[in-house]
């Protein structure tokens, strides 16, 4: 079963805030990963690797540098899930 | 004095160690003659032929934030809570640059490790075999990298005059605060934070070193198992921590008012060319090294009070690094207060020497020599002045401490400290 934008939202503030320490409140979908967020290349790495695992969904390397913002992210995941 | 050739002072220690979270909390269980060894709290040493150890008293994960800690090997933990101490404890509020009484381009970083980041090189074997290649972590090279502790340390610090990491076994630590000496002394940096750290607390390594019958196993008595000199010595006890310095250039410390705990002397060093684990019998390389240090200082054999002593508790190190002290020093040796604090906090491979020079920079600055517990049946061939048992007070006046570190490869490191006047 699919998981809702906002159910995605909820979970990579989890992911965010378990790796990066961030409160998961402050991971908004305008939020850039690297710029606000303090998640690194190396993180960002991390979070998709969790955020596959979560969602049931292939995130190749190629796509994970047009992931800048949160809302990238979710998008992609939505739509990778269908 | 030339600009060759500055006087090198520390102004600043730190230290996590198994006998406590802080350079403070360490030197008190010293003289109170606390041992750090224990039976291993893991499930995985049970089976192990060694199941001893010395963890580190504080856990690292109670100490730094979560995101930064998951970031870091264990080593390099160690090195940044040490490193952080010891900075503030120089009186730096802030990193290089932040705080204006250091220039970052006039920072360095030398921080050692015997082995660098091998639990995260072995844990993340497993995780390839057991969950796959995705999710081996992306942090796996910078962490497993034996330079990562000096790295991180000189990022957290804002050192960019150079971050060094020489690698030379059991002497790492020891090397890493020589060699940050000599960055001051020909005028490369004027501010040096240097030291060691180790973090193999791993069935593997464990292992390793008990089947080349270099441990202890003495699973029965962990307490007593760590026994320099003593008779019923078997082999070194695995420890973990790190131990960090801050060194300045006399004048950097001076210009800015910081409090000096004493002056580096010098360093000697010499490799055996003997054997890659065994200790040349005779002492002959650690005897090089402790002439190098002679001919290379101002140093008066006369002016030695105290020796921290490699010491690890095997059976052959032990008396070879007392032969070479006979040998140099001669009837001098009868002077020196001879201590062996691995009794205590059992050995830390790389990060021996860095705790052992915080413990010997505090022994100056509080004129006492850590006690050598254990030591209850000394080795019949014993010819030398341990501190056994109790601290023993250091005289007053100009008085210099030496630090021996030897590591397998055959590589032989002293560094001499001497007492300011305050």
């Amino acid at each position: 079963m699919a998981a809702t934008k906002e159910e995605i939202l909820s979970g990579l503030a989890d992911i965010v805030n378990e790796i990066a320490g961030i409160p998961t409140e402050d991971v908004e979908l305008d939020k850039s990963f690297t710029d606000d967020l303090d998640v690194d290349s190396l993180s960002m790495v991390e979070v998709v690797v969790a955020a596959e695992e979560q969602f049931s969904v292939k995130i190749p390397d190629d796509d994970v540098k047009n992931l800048k913002t949160v809302g990238d992210a979710v998008d992609y995941i939505l739509k990778a899930q269908s | 004095m030339s600009p060759t050739n500055r006087t090198v002072v520390v102004t600043g220690i730190g230290a996590t160690t198994p006998l406590g979270g802080d350079s403070a909390s360490t030197w008190e269980a010293l003289l109170a003659g606390r041992s750090g060894v224990q039976v291993l709290p893991y499930e995985w040493a049970a089976e192990l032929p060694v199941r001893i150890g010395a963890p580190v008293a504080v856990e690292p994960g109670e100490v730094l934030p979560r995101p930064l800690a998951r970031k870091l090997d264990r080593s390099a933990q160690f090195a940044l809570i040490a490193a952080r101490e010891a900075w503030a404890d120089a009186g730096y509020t802030a990193k290089a640059g932040e705080d204006p009484a250091a220039d970052p381009d006039r920072t360095g970083a030398v921080v050692a490790s015997g082995i660098g980041g091998v639990t995260t090189l072995l844990n993340q074997y497993d995780v390839l075999k057991n969950q796959g290649v995705r999710k081996v972590s992306p942090h796996t090279v910078p962490m497993l990298m034996p330079n990562s502790p000096a790295a991180n340390v000189g990022i957290d610090l804002g050192a960019r005059a150079g971050v060094h990491t020489p690698v030379s076994a059991c002497a790492s630590g020891a090397e890493a605060i020589g060699y940050a000496t000599e960055m001051i002394r020909t005028g490369r940096a004027d501010v040096v934070v240097a030291g060691g750290t180790e973090a193999a607390m791993h069935p593997l390594p464990i292992v390793a070193f008990a089947n080349m019958m270099a441990m202890s196993k003495n699973n029965d008595d962990p307490q007593g198992a760590s026994r320099p000199y003593d008779a019923a010595r078997d082999g070194f006890v695995l420890g973990e921590g790190a131990g960090i310095v801050v060194l300045e250039s006399a004048e950097h410390a001076a210009a800015r008012g910081a409090r000096v705990y004493c002056e580096v002397v010098g360093q000697g060093i010499s490799s055996d060319a003997h054997h890659i684990t065994q200790p040349e019998p005779s002492g002959r390389g650690i005897a090089a090294a402790l002439q190098h240090l002679m001919d290379n200082s101002d140093l008066k054999p006369a002016e030695i009070a105290h020796v921290n002593a490699h010491a690890t508790s095997t059976p052959q190190g032990d008396m070879a690094e007392l032969k070479a002290l006979r040998k140099v020093f001669g009837d001098d040796v009868d002077h020196m207060a001879i201590s062996a604090t691995k009794s205590m906090t059992g050995h830390l491979l790389g990060g021996a020497g860095g705790i052992e020079t915080v413990a010997t920079v505090l022994a100056l600055h509080n004129r006492l020599a850590p006690p050598t517990i254990n030591l209850e049946n000394p080795d019949p061939d014993l010819d030398a002045d341990i501190v056994a048992a109790e601290p023993r007070p250091l005289p007053a006046g100009t008085i210099v401490a030496l630090n021996d570190s030897f590591g397998f490869g055959g590589h032989n490191v002293v560094l001499a400290l001497r007492s300011v006047q305050h």
